[in-house]
């Protein structure tokens, strides 16, 4: 599970990505011609981009005639967003400053 | 609410402790010393008083559901949508204290987790941002 969740942060640690992402999460599926007019970068690094989002899981591609259609899979966020995993790291990091306390308390 | 919209899971978390259960004890109710390893607390160890657990990301509503000194601690933990029970359990050892921690709660269905997520993008890659600057 810690390697899913590294992937997946490592992959929308970048800007540019993860706005990326956030438009086929806002807009639904898009064709990568028009994600590249509104991204500010060329066409080859946007499906670079993509490519990684879709290594992580985070992107579907779907191709139709010579146009590849890109959509989100929230699937793929479910790591971050399943409330045990996140507080298991969270009460880990406490019990871990909790010794550090006893060790530093008189009797 | 349907019985398929919640859930009840838990996180288990155990360690062997080279300390006294009274001293663990101290840690865990003590306002001053749990802010030194939980968060900023007006914490009572009196049955049913509510306190709030305060960090830089939010608050916690908590309220105390069980006290047994030295032996059994446990309060709610209400926050970000999660409606839990942390219970701490101090069973001595002959080289100290065993701690348990069990917290256990109801998180909103996958589906809804999902939405709140699409609608809360811009806060939930906030904390992204802290989360990964906080690795690297």
């Amino acid at each position: 599970m810690p390697t899913t969740q590294d992937a997946l942060f490592r992959t929308l640690a970048d800007p540019t990505r993860r706005a990326l992402f956030e438009r086929l999460c806002r807009e639904g599926e898009t064709t990568v011609g028009a994600l590249t007019a509104r991204a500010g970068i060329s066409q080859p690094a946007v499906s670079k981009h993509l490519r990684l989002l879709k290594q992580a899981g985070l992107v579907q591609d779907r191709h139709e005639g010579r146009q590849t259609h890109y959509s989100a899979d929230l699937g793929a966020l479910a790591p971050l967003i399943d409330w045990t995993s996140r507080m298991k790291g969270f009460w880990q990091k406490r019990f871990d400053h909790l010794e550090d306390l006893l060790n530093r308390m008189d009797q | 609410m349907t019985s398929t919209a919640t859930e009840t899971r838990s996180v288990v978390l155990e360690r062997e402790l080279p300390h006294p259960p009274e001293k663990i004890w101290r840690a865990l109710t003590q306002p001053h010393l749990i802010a030194e390893w939980l968060m900023q607390a007006d914490f009572l160890p009196v049955l049913d008083h509510r306190f709030t657990l305060r960090a830089d990301w939010g608050t916690v509503d908590c309220q105390v559901i069980t006290v047994e000194p030295n032996r059994s601690l446990a309060y709610s933990w209400v926050a970000l949508g999660l409606d839990s029970v942390v219970t701490w359990t101090l069973t001595p050892t002959n080289t100290g204290t065993h701690l348990r921690m069990e917290q256990t709660g109801f998180a909103p269905d996958q589906q809804r987790a999902y939405h709140g997520a699409q609608y809360g993008w811009p806060k939930f890659f906030d904390n992204l941002d802290r989360v990964v600057g906080g690795l690297s």
